[in-house]
């Protein structure tokens, strides 16, 4: 079935600088019990966004109105933790279509291309220095060319590696079982053969 | 040049292998439950097709359930909207569903290895990171996202690249009060939440081989908590005595061919890990979390690092806002640390010999006051066998509340949860900030040691009682 498709982006971006951000501090498991796939942006680090009557905690950065854009940039090792896909539900139905950080756990990264969410993995340096850019000026602009596959803002540029099966998906807005559905004679043989 | 087990298990599962794709790789079991379940299903219906093969797919309901009262309808709109949706789902695709009042319900990675489902040599996936657990028979197991349990239901397979190989090998004997969740704490502790991102581990060593099968789980569900995508045991005579005579697994004559079969998979002599690592089990002590992720463990008798102290001086801020979150003092003593709840249960501790454990520490002592204590059994079968075994008793004299099987207070999504700033010591596998309950401090920690802890009411050497 079609997805989004990606090509190339630009927009400011949203600087979350902490390390290991779990996948329960991007959708906690209480705001898990949905049986459809939208709705999940409104609980988007719902336990850093607002406190326990429900306020805005005004120094957490998606409160902070200075900061907007399609693009989370965020410290190493971002979805750690549970296997739950909520959490590129969440970041995509909040409005972003790119997360930037040096490392991704495995699993998130997986369901983010699932999604038409581009994780781009840059180097610790180009992090460093995104993040202080962003810092210093909110409006700054960030490019992200997958079909190119780089990353620029403000003169500095890194190129960043995909998959080039998922890249071809993203550009093209494929998903998985479309590909493996026309396996279909093959897998049959092969269940039948290793029952 | 040899092959390692991984190698060999993955390679025997590859339907397709093209150029510019991903390898097709065939599930030959796959589990599912209510949450990561309801939008894959939806995905089947709106492309008008069914399960692929319902005779590889199991179902139970688990994460979002009671722990108290199971026979009456659940309480809360959404998690009893869930469950039904589950229910429904089953019933119109032909999928067998264990469901709350079965006798085989239970949590996912509970009861897949007690059903004699898990197997050696297998492919496992499920919608949920702790699949890693069934690794422990010597199978690729790993948890996956909702559209790939789409990719699975529609197809039997799931389109992946392979991961890199790690062996981790443990030799030595452990100490006294030293068991399997000290070990892969410890091993955690050292390599840290990210150490093992973008491998597969096999566990290997003396230390592994002389564990139960119980225990060798404990360690592969937590291979994701420093983010390897599973873990895995080569099986051997300790696996196929637990398998033999379970009612889903071959039986006489078939298992003995089964049994030949299965005792070819182990990584050849001469196989090539990309990382290799060792450790001794005599530097092993109890274990126990100060932080908000699995890597920030030390031995109970240890300090809490200071920030000057951390390898990666980067880490700094994270560190101080993690301790803050737990209200300690980095430089402090954890010993002694007094506590509000303890909770044994989850995929990582809630089997019989879990129970069995703190039963032993237990027994005809008394919960200290003001401790909530919660034993929470991860299937039905273990609950039956507790109480078979009198442990309820124990368990009752103690103070110690029995409830029923479910994933309870390990995610703070169902009704059992840690209240704001309480601490909990724990025998399940995360401490992220809220996991719990929103605003609840979890002290991650070997069933030993929080029985011990039950008891003292503090953060206690479980050593010191053996």
């Amino acid at each position: 079935m079609s997805k989004e498709k990606f090509t190339t982006l630009k927009s400011t971006a949203v600087p979350l600088p902490n390390e290991n951000v779990d996948t329960d501090q991007i959708i906690p498991a209480r705001f898990l019990k949905a049986t459809t796939r939208e709705g999940f942006g409104e609980n988007l680090f719902r336990d850093w966004r607002y406190d326990s009557n429900n306020q805005p905690i005004s120094n957490f950065v998606l409160n902070d109105s200075s900061f907007t854009g399609k693009i989370l940039v965020a410290g190493k090792n971002f979805g750690c933790g549970s296997s739950r896909e909520h959490a590129a539900w969440a970041i995509y139905d909040y409005g972003f279509r790119v997360v930037v950080s040096s490392f991704f756990a495995d699993i998130f990264k997986n369901n983010a291309l699932n999604n038409s969410l581009l994780p781009v993995v840059v180097s610790d340096a180009f992090l460093k220095s995104l993040l202080d850019a962003i810092q210093k000026n909110p409006s700054l602009e960030v490019t992200v060319d997958l079909e190119n596959q780089f990353i620029e803002f403000d003169g500095n540029k890194e190129s960043f590696e995909i998959n080039p099966y998922k890249k071809s998906c993203l550009i093209n807005g494929y998903d998985d079982i479309d590909y493996l559905l026309s396996l279909d004679k093959e897998i049959r043989e092969f269940d039948k053969q290793h029952a | 040049m040899g092959k390692t087990l991984f190698d060999k298990i993955w390679d025997a599962h590859v339907v397709r292998q093209q150029s510019g794709y991903p390898d097709a790789l065939f599930i030959d079991r796959h589990y599912i439950h209510e949450v990561t379940s309801p939008q894959a299903f939806d995905g089947l219906k709106k492309r008008g097709i069914g399960v692929f093969n319902t005779a590889r797919t199991t179902a139970t309901a688990d994460h979002n359930v009671p722990t108290k009262d199971q026979h009456l309808p659940i309480k809360e709109a959404l998690s009893r909207h869930q469950v039904e949706t589950l229910r429904k789902n089953c019933k119109e695709f032909g999928v067998e569903l264990y469901d709350l009042g079965h006798p085989f319900q239970g949590i996912v990675h509970i009861i897949g290895p007690e059903l004699g489902f898990t197997q050696p040599g297998m492919t496992i996936v499920c919608g949920d990171s702790h699949t890693s657990t069934h690794g422990a028979f010597g199978t690729i197991a790993f948890g996956i996202g909702t559209s790939e349990v789409e990719q699975v239901l529609a197809t039997q397979c799931i389109l992946q690249h392979k991961p890199k190989r790690m062996r981790i090998e443990i030799n030595g004997t452990l100490g006294k009060g030293v068991v399997a969740k000290d070990i892969i704490l410890y091993i955690i502790s050292k390599i840290s939440a990210s150490g093992a991102t973008g491998y597969f581990v096999e566990y290997a060593g003396s230390t592994i081989e002389s564990l139960s099968m119980e225990a060798r789980m404990t360690i592969c569900n937590m291979s994701i908590e420093m983010g390897a995508r599973g873990g895995m045991i080569a099986p051997d005579e300790t696996t196929f005595s637990y398998i033999k005579g379970r009612k889903f697994a071959p039986q006489a004559e078939a298992f003995d061919k089964a049994v030949a079969q299965w005792k070819q998979l182990k990584s050849d002599d001469d196989a090539e890990f990309d990382k290799v690592l060792a450790f001794d089990a005599t530097d092993i002590a109890p274990m126990i979390t100060y932080g908000t992720n699995p890597g920030m463990g030390i031995k109970v008798t240890d300090r809490i690092p200071t920030p000057e102290e951390l390898k990666d001086i980067s880490e700094k801020p994270s560190f101080i806002k993690s301790l803050d979150y737990m209200g300690l003092e980095p430089g402090s003593q954890l010993l002694g640390k007094s506590i509000d709840y303890v909770f044994i249960g989850s995929c990582t501790n809630a089997r019989i010999e879990d129970l069995r454990m703190v039963a032993s520490i237990v027994k005809g002592k008394k919960k200290a006051n003001g401790v909530e204590v919660w034993i929470v059994p991860g299937s039905k079968q273990v609950e039956d066998q507790a109480r078979k075994e009198g442990l309820d008793k124990v368990f009752e004299a103690a103070g110690f509340e029995l409830r029923s099987p479910g994933c309870s207070a390990c995610l703070g999504m169902n009704e059992d949860k840690i209240p704001a700033g309480k601490y909990c010591v724990s025998t399940s596998n995360r401490n992220f900030e809220g996991r719990q309950g929103p605003k609840s401090r979890t002290f991650l920690a070997s069933p030993l040691s929080a029985a011990a802890a039950a008891i003292t009411g503090k953060v206690t050497d479980v050593r010191e009682w053996i």
